[in-house]
């Protein structure tokens, strides 16, 4: 309880210690596979910061059940911080760039599958998890926060604009932009690792 | 209502899609995103590629944590 700077004169009690303890070790898998989705490198670290943060404001926290979404709040507070610190290098790309790209469109249009009868749900299927976690790195990171945070997380729009501490049309707008980014960057992966020949030929 | 409906382009209707989904867009712009999906099939293609992907996304399995780290993890929460 003395080992964390700052902590000395939180006065967590040790019955208030061993809750928070108990609740973080069932979460952890939970926060890693989110901090994990977030940033390329440095989940660990993400989730320790989270874990301190936490720990601070623990007492604060009414309602034991709320834990695992308090927690992930926590960590996207921390993931936060660390985005506005490299504000300088995270530039939002002009929304034309991908504006006029369209997955489904192009998957008819190239028909990479030409056997199959369910073509854009086999084209999914090609993707296991490490071909999504590599997709979504191809992102930039402010447009793949909402949406691992929306659409993997199921966090709601206002709930991410409160935890980015962003206005809710900048997340809309991110969102839109990240979907269409991300689409883009399936299909370009798909082609640069020959997932669907592969798939194809299986 | 529906006299004010207006069409809208399939980039539009396009744009539209995620947020229909989410029922986050407001009743005057979901008439006009059915009303352009009551006659574009490329549209309705695209709203069941969009519900296809949604839900690929939210079936994606977790990140499974090391038992290396998970281990290191748990260390650090009981030495917190």
């Amino acid at each position: 309880m003395r080992r964390v700077d700052g902590m000395a004169d939180i006065g967590v009690q040790d019955r208030t210690k061993e809750a928070f303890q108990k609740m973080a070790v069932g979460e952890l898998p939970a926060l890693y596979s989110l901090a994990r989705r977030l940033i390329r490198d440095g989940a660990e670290d993400l989730v320790q910061e989270t874990l301190i943060r936490a720990y601070r404001s623990f007492v604060a926290l009414k309602e034991d059940e709320a834990g695992a979404r308090w927690l992930k709040s926590i960590l996207v507070n921390v993931f936060r911080d660390e985005l506005r610190k490299r504000a300088r290098s995270v530039e939002e790309l002009p929304v034309e760039e991908v504006e006029d790209f369209s997955l489904y469109r192009t998957l008819v249009e190239v028909d990479p599958l030409p056997y199959s009868d369910t073509l854009h749900l086999d084209f999914l299927r090609a993707f296991g998890k490490d071909d999504i976690r590599e997709v979504l790195m191809r992102l930039p990171m402010l447009y793949r926060a909402p949406l691992v945070l929306r659409y993997m997380d199921g966090f709601a729009t206002k709930e991410i604009a409160r935890m980015l501490d962003t206005p809710l049309g900048t997340i809309l707008a991110r969102l839109h932009r990240g979907r269409k980014r991300f689409e883009a960057e399936m299909w370009a992966y798909a082609e640069e690792t020959g997932l669907l020949i592969w798939e194809a030929d299986k | 209502m529906t006299g004010q409906q207006s069409s809208i382009p399939c980039s539009e209707a396009v744009r539209q899609l995620w947020n229909y989904l989410d029922g986050a867009i407001s009743a005057a712009d979901q008439e006009r995103v059915e009303k352009h999906l009551s006659f574009c099939r490329t549209c309705c293609g695209e709203l069941e590629f969009a519900k296809e992907l949604r839900s690929f996304l939210a079936s994606n399995e977790a990140e499974e944590i090391p038992p290396d780290v998970k281990a290191h993890l748990e260390r650090f929460v009981r030495e917190l």
